[in-house]
């Protein structure tokens, strides 16, 4: 600890052991906290507390009945501790100190332990202290066993969450043993400690209480999944027979819980190989627990690495059970796969799918949800039952929408409870945009691009399953078989397209700003994809589709135009905007795509989509678009220009991009990115650098660079000093002949630069000459800047003596600014 | 309860019924089915054959004639009052009040009754400012008829089909309503009270409530939940009904409201993004108020601030003005921004800014105003007569125009034949904001009447989807028995003066029974009970016999007896009085006791007992004794 801290931590302890003084804020303390741990993780607490006796009288002044803050005091037991963790510190403390806090004699007994906050720092104080063989017989000497046994069952959910923790800790601490080696493996030799804190499990697992059975669960799931010592399977095979017998009863209870503990255990290498008969418990588990609480648990098995083949089959089974009822009641699939015609289990599904909305749409958002993720996994069932999940998936929504024609009873009330669902639409829409990553039966396919078309197409379709609706399209078309050696789209999809584009003319009508919104990206993606392709060009260009794109970069809402302008980026560098004066365009009113986005660029008065029109013309530099090629300098210097001048910190590093877009393409590439990158074929300037920089000296790239590299945003001026600095390192790489003169211009700009920097930027640099830009960049002190902006804002506040004269001052210790007042 | 209800229409959102209550006769409401018109030829059109050919399809050259409510069933000179919901549920009423010797009260609340005004107005303007129109009347011969196409084969009843009334007549049938309030009670002849409840659908629309003091009947008809411009619908008075009479829901279940809104914005952005125009055949009041609304919100948005509206009817000023003064059957919206003083629907101020114009038809100021591409709103949403025929006539040859069709009364297919072949693009968003199945089934479940009555139209599913079960009224549900006769008291007269001489006794908790002799007067189905007169004095054996005459009979009045007589228990009274040989038998009423050494019956039943004995009048006088003993009298 420094000198200054040392000075200042007597006064800050008798503010904290002043209940007249309160602290207004515990984040203060926090830190505190957090500094004394740094402290004493680096070196002894022991020497700490001898050289600062303050801190042991404030752990002291704990201990006298008084009226103290319970934020205080729960600080205090905290600290008490984070010092003895170590066990020298441990001793030094123990004579008095550690059995009045944190024994019978503490705050434990006394009025503030009423407040969770003390409570909480009760337990993480023995959290820390609990590190060494003398603190296991300190805490059995105490009685705090008991006492956390008590508070799992604490009315705040944090405190019994950490005894919980606490327990588990205790518990691994003590198997751990004395020095001379682990404890033997017999369950009837292991340590008082460890013997009283299994046995509490025990009584809570034959207790007949839910509570009591879930916290002992949850201390068993947090052991196995912590800890993978051989004594957890001694545990476990000690156990298991008290677990399975919850699945006796009817219910089962703490089922979540249940599903927990058996996931740890599965998870956990020690035992899951083992024949602790783990495997029949699971499937036992499976065939008793509900569909909603098995869910989790067959999603669980499925992702395990190793395990019997027909446990992941059962597993699969109660998978897909709801949707196989969905199948079975619309009889869409009539034993279509024999994972999905519904047999095991049936009634119990169709009674958890029926008899509310809420039990039936939650079970079906689950078990879609779990599905998705289940299948891009590795160990995902094999063989996929792709075709009848695709019939479930095209049903479901059916069903939502009111098109499915249900065969029995059980089809009509479903599609009672699930009409105009909008979390069911969203994730079978979800689910079914994830099935594209495989093949279906072609009528199938056909259905799904019907049950899609029907989505978009409805007026009932909210904006958010719309969204999902075009994402799924987008995804199927992506899939749709390709025919070798063309990327246009098949014939089948591009007869969907032609019955597309008429509802996304539509959607960019709708008066809803959302759906407007997502019809554009959908056509951005569309066109990024297949913009280049006749079959879709074709049919896009007989569309409205262009002119309405264009007709919204007027929009009133500006995400719309922000996404009007990447569609338009999008569609112009593809060639398919509309030309301002084609034939079936008389009169040529319109503008150019550049022209339209520039005015965006420097009148819109939102952010979006002056960023977007940013990103568009980087994307458009980068591609060579036609408009841009003509006269790359004129675009350059243009957009330069106005964004040099934007308020959005964002345009102004987007700007940057650009610039150094531009630049690598006049100087060359920088270091190539990728090492396998062919080659790319640039002609290194032969020209003398000096000479290369006079098209960059043309557009005023430096200028807008070096008022960047001042820029008050961070981001602006870090990615102003790297473009900067890949300069600098482009000039020395060349072995240019002009050496850097120091001339009159150079002098000018640097003291610019150094007006610049001192936050008036009025004056403009003028005409710079690439010499004196060479110049200035290598007098500059890029590197040194590049250090202060990747310091974080408050470096210079984030010391421990600012916290310490914070601390102070907040309590007015500190009277520095008294004078002042008088 | 007893009710009867003849139904005079087939058309459940036109609906014409009648209710035989309480000795009244009411009729609720009096829709007129307008889609008889559809067999016709457009107005304008009309020429002079009896038939003529269009597409496939053989329309009757002929002024449009309207399918009127049944008349045969029930004489309806005997109707004492009508009930009016909305005002397009009283578009028959000339032919109801002015025809069949109707002589009693309409009652409506005074929007309903001033739009109706207008719907009326308009129609009769449509139909004869075209002159040389005549009827065809050849056709309806049934040997005609019966060779003719279809669907002119299957109309039924095309004897009674009627064509539009005049003027005079509208003004004749108007003039005898009497105007309403929501809530105010009107007694009926003192039999029934009637009551009309916000029903949320269209300015001045009304729910009915009609109760005499035992007894609640709630007639629903063409009720919204939604949030429009009216008044939110008054759901908390309709509870605890006896009865519920349930029509005019929603046409089209399956459409959305507010999806259909913004798919009539899409649609119509789309056409005048194109440089086309765009028709919106409708009624000119109602929906229009809505859509002119959201039309509002949403053409700043869609950069069509420069197309023009046109609203064109004969009643178009009226409309858009009415609307505004009706402050309070407004929304709560609307109503706060009288106070402002705004004018409560923002179409005033498209009007103000020219964005909307209003033309009463289309001659005059119209045609030189007329600028295109533009959205024109008119009638009449049948296409068969109004300025609409002449929009059709004129935009239906290009592709770039389109219809719109937000009326749901008719089929949009149907309306369009006559016109066909068509280029122009038709887009079907029928706005009906009456309440769908699954509001009623929330509302009859927060409601919870006794019994439902409804067409039987809406206990299936519509014929062309059949398997959603969900567009049906749920009449499953935790509502209490079904049976007509669970509870309903028979009507007590109700008592004066002779309050003081009863004595009540109480025959079981809560009830008590007291005898009472008098005579009852009944005047306008109020009765009163007084105390009889007292018998004059015999002062001779000839007016003796006139006071006979005059005053009911005021016998001394042998003891009322009441309870149960329990078995078992009597039979041990009759062995303890030294009958024995006693044999009790169960019969399908009651019990007989046999008494077999008597040769004595007795037999017990529920509201009778009857001790047959042969000529022992002192063994059953002993009997009766004991079986008085375990009855109470009064």
């Amino acid at each position: 600890m420094d000198p200054e801290c040392s000075q200042l931590l007597p006064a800050l302890c008798a503010v904290l052991a002043d209940p007249r003084q309160p602290m207004a804020d515990d984040t203060c303390l926090e830190k505190l906290l957090d500094w004394f741990k740094t402290i004493t993780e680096a070196g002894s607490s022991l020497l700490l507390l001898q050289e600062n006796p303050c801190l042991v009288e404030l752990l002291c002044h704990m201990l006298k009945p008084q009226d103290l803050s319970s934020r205080v005091l729960s600080f205090s037991l905290r600290l008490t501790g984070v010092f003895a963790a170590q066990e020298d510190c441990f001793q030094y403390l123990q004579g008095e100190l550690l059995p009045r806090l944190f024994g019978e004699a503490g705050p434990l007994g006394g009025a503030a332990w009423t407040a969770p906050t003390v409570r909480s720092g009760w337990i993480q104080g023995l959290r820390s202290l609990a590190r060494h063989p003398s603190a296991l017989h300190f805490l059995a000497d105490c009685g705090a066993v008991d006492t956390i046994f008590s508070l799992q069952g604490d009315s705040s959910l944090f405190v019994a969450s950490a005894a919980g923790q606490l327990l588990v800790h205790i518990l691994g601490l003590s198997m751990q043993g004395p020095a001379d080696g682990p404890p033997s493996l017999q369950a009837g030799d292991w340590p008082a400690c460890a013997k009283k804190i299994v046995g509490h499990i025990e009584e809570s697992l034959r207790s007949t209480a839910t509570p009591q059975i879930t916290q002992a669960l949850n201390v068993l799931t947090t052991t196995f999944g912590h800890c993978h010592d051989p004594w957890t399977r001694v545990l476990w095979v000690r156990l298991s027979p008290l677990v399975a017998g919850l699945l006796e009863k009817d219910p089962v209870p703490a089922a979540h819980s249940l599903v927990d503990l058996l996931l740890s255990v599965a998870r956990s290498p020690g035992l899951s190989s083992s024949s602790c008969g783990l495997w029949e418990t699971l499937a036992q588990t499976l065939s008793r627990l509900s569909p909603t609480q098995a869910g989790p648990l067959a999603l669980g098995i499925l992702k395990l690495q190793d395990c019997p083949q027909a446990l992941r089959a059962q597993a699969f089974a109660v998978l897909l059970q709801p949707l196989a009822c969905v199948l079975k009641a619309t009889a869409q699939a009539p034993g279509a796969s024999g994972v999905l015609d519904g047999t095991v289990g049936d009634f119990a599904t169709v009674d958890t799918l029926l008899p509310s909305k809420a039990a039936c749409v939650g079970l079906l958002c689950r078990t879609l949800a779990h599905l998705e993720l289940l299948l891009p996994l590795p160990q995902r069932p094999c063989p996929w039952p792709q075709a009848p999940l695709l019939g479930a998936a095209v049903t479901l929504l059916q069903l939502c929408q009111g098109s499915a024609s249900p065969t029995s009873d059980t089809g009509h009330h479903l599609c009672a409870l699930l009409l105009g669902c909008v979390r069911v639409q969203r994730a079978a829409l979800d689910f079914l945009g994830t099935l594209s990553q495989g093949t279906g039966p072609p009528e199938l396919v056909t259905e799904v691009f019907a049950v899609l078309l029907e989505y978009l197409r409805s007026p009932d379709s909210s904006p958010t399953v719309l969204k999902k609706a075009f994402q799924a399209t987008f995804r199927w078309l992506l899939s749709s078989p390709k025919t070798p050696g063309c990327w246009d789209l098949d014939p089948q999809a591009l007869l969907f397209l032609r019955e597309l584009l008429p509802v996304l003319q539509k959607r960019l009508c709708s008066p809803c700003w959302e759906v407007r919104d997502s019809g554009l990206e959908f056509l951005t993606q569309m066109t990024g994809r297949w913009g280049g392709q006749a079959g879709f060009r074709h049919a896009l260009l007989a569309s409205e589709v262009p002119k309405l794109t264009e007709q919204l970069l007027r929009d009133p809402e500006s995400y719309v135009r922000a996404s009007a302008v990447a569609a338009t980026g999008q569609l112009s560098s593809q060639g398919l905007c509309i030309s301002p004066a084609s034939p079936e365009h008389p009169g040529g009113q319109q503008k150019s795509p550049l022209s339209e986005l520039l005015h965006i660029l420097s009148t819109d008065s939102e952010g979006f989509p002056r960023r977007a029109a940013m990103h568009v013309f980087t994307q458009w530099l980068r591609d060579s678009h036609a408009d841009v090629v003509g006269d790359t300098e004129e675009f350059v210097a243009g957009v330069l220009q106005v964004a040099s001048q934007d308020l959005d910190w964002e345009v102004r590093a987007q700007g940057l991009e650009l610039a150094l877009v531009f630049l690598e393409q006049t100087l060359g590439q920088p270091g190539s990115p990728c090492p396998y990158a062919v080659t790319p074929p640039v002609v290194a300037p032969a020209c003398p650098l000096a000479q290369a920089l006079q098209p960059l000296c043309r557009v005023r790239l430096f200028e807008f660079a070096f008022r960047a590299l001042f820029d008050c945003d961070r981001p602006v001026a870090q990615k102003s000093c790297d473009l900067l600095l890949f300069l600098r390192a482009k000039m020395a790489s060349s072995s240019s002949p002009q050496e850097a003169r120091s001339s009159p211009d150079v002098a000018s700009v640097e003291a610019a630069l150094q007006r610049w920097q001192a936050g008036d930027q009025a004056q403009p640099l003028g005409d710079l000459e690439p010499e004196v830009v060479l110049a200035v960049l290598k007098s500059m002190d890029l590197e040194g800047l590049r250090g202060a902006l990747a310091e974080s804002s408050d470096h210079v506040e984030k010391s421990p003596q600012s916290l310490l004269q914070d601390m102070l001052a907040t309590v007015g210790i500190l009277g520095e600014n008294e004078a002042d007042c008088y | 309860l007893k009710l009867c209800k003849y139904c005079l229409s087939g058309h459940p959102t036109l609906p014409c019924n009648v209710l035989k209550f309480k000795s009244t006769t009411i009729m609720l409401d009096c829709g007129l089915d307008m889609t008889s018109t559809l067999n016709f030829l457009p107005l304008p059109l009309v020429q002079r054959y009896e038939l003529k050919e269009c597409s496939g399809h053989v329309f009757v050259d002929s002024v449009p004639e309207f399918c009127l409510p049944e008349t045969e069933l029930i004489d309806l000179s005997t109707v004492d009052v009508i009930l009016i919901s909305n005002y397009h549920c009283m578009m028959a009423l000339p032919y109801i009040t002015e025809h069949t010797g109707f002589t009693g009260t309409v009652y409506a609340t005074e929007p309903t009754v001033q739009i109706g005004r207008l719907l009326m107005e308009e129609l009769v303007n449509f139909i004869e400012r075209v002159p040389k129109a005549q009827s065809a009347s050849l056709w309806k011969n049934k040997d005609i008829q019966r060779l003719l196409p279809s669907p002119l084969k299957d109309a039924v009843e095309v004897s009674t089909w009627r064509r539009c009334y005049t003027m005079q007549e509208v003004n004749s049938a108007l003039s005898k309503i009497q105007l309403v309030g929501y809530s105010q009670k009107i007694e009926l002849f003192g039999a029934v009270q009637v009551t009309p409840l916000s029903s949320g659908y269209a300015l001045g629309s009304s729910n009915w409530i009609i109760q005499s003091h035992y007894e609640k009947v709630s007639y629903v008809s063409g009720s919204s939940l939604l949030t429009t411009h009216p008044q939110p619908m008054d759901q908390a008075s309709l509870k605890n009904s006896d009865v519920l009479i349930l029509t005019g829901l929603t046409q089209i279940p399956t459409a959305n409201p507010d999806g259909m809104v913004g798919e009539f914005c899409s649609n119509l952005a789309l056409t005048v993004r194109n440089g086309g125009n765009v028709l919106v055949p409708c009624y000119p009041s109602g929906v229009i108020y809505d859509l002119l609304e959201c039309l509002y919100q949403y053409i700043d948005s869609a950069g069509l601030s420069n197309i023009p509206f046109y609203f064109i009817s004969p009643v178009a000023n009226s409309s858009l003005e009415f609307s505004q003064i009706f402050a309070e059957w407004l929304c709560h919206n609307k109503q706060t921004k009288v106070y402002l003083p705004e004018p409560p629907f923002p179409h005033a101020e498209l009007i103000q800014t020219n964005k909307l114009k209003h033309y009463p038809s289309l001659h005059g100021d119209f045609s030189s105003d007329f600028r295109q591409p533009c959205v024109v709103f008119t009638g009449h949403p049948s296409l068969r007569f109004g300025d609409v025929v002449h929009f059709m006539e004129l935009w239906g040859k290009s592709s770039l125009n389109t219809v719109i069709f937000t009326e749901p009364d008719f089929s949009y297919l149907e309306a369009l034949a006559p016109y066909q072949p068509l280029a122009m693009k038709c887009i079907y968003c029928p706005i009906d904001t009456r309440l769908n199945f699954i509001q009623v089934s929330k509302l009859l479940k927060e409601v919870q009447p006794l019994h439902v009555v409804c067409p039987e139209q809406y206990t299936q599913p519509p014929p062309a989807q059949s398997h959603r079960m969900d567009l049906m009224v749920d009449c499953r549900g935790p509502r209490s028995s079904p049976c007509l006769s669970s509870v309903s008291p028979t009507e007590t007269p109700v008592c004066f003066q002779l309050a003081d001489a009863l004595v009540p006794m109480e025959i079981k908790p809560g009830i008590s029974l007291a005898t009472v002799s008098a005579v009852l007067h009944t005047k306008d189905n109020k009765h009163v009970l007084q105390p009889p007169p007292r018998p004059a004095q015999p002062t001779g054996g000839k007016k003796r016999k006139r006071a006979s005459d005059d005053i009911p009979d005021c016998k001394v009045l042998k003891p009322l007896l009441s309870g149960s007589i329990p078995v078992e228990q009597f039979v041990q009274t009759l062995e303890k009085h030294g009958f024995s040989d006693i044999k009790v038998e169960d019969t399908a009423k009651g019990h007989i006791v046999l008494l077999q050494e008597a040769e004595t019956l007795i037999q017990i039943e529920e509201d009778s007992t009857h001790i047959i004995c042969d000529n022992d009048e002192m063994l059953r006088v002993r009997l009766r004794d004991l079986v008085l003993k375990f009855l109470q009298k009064f």
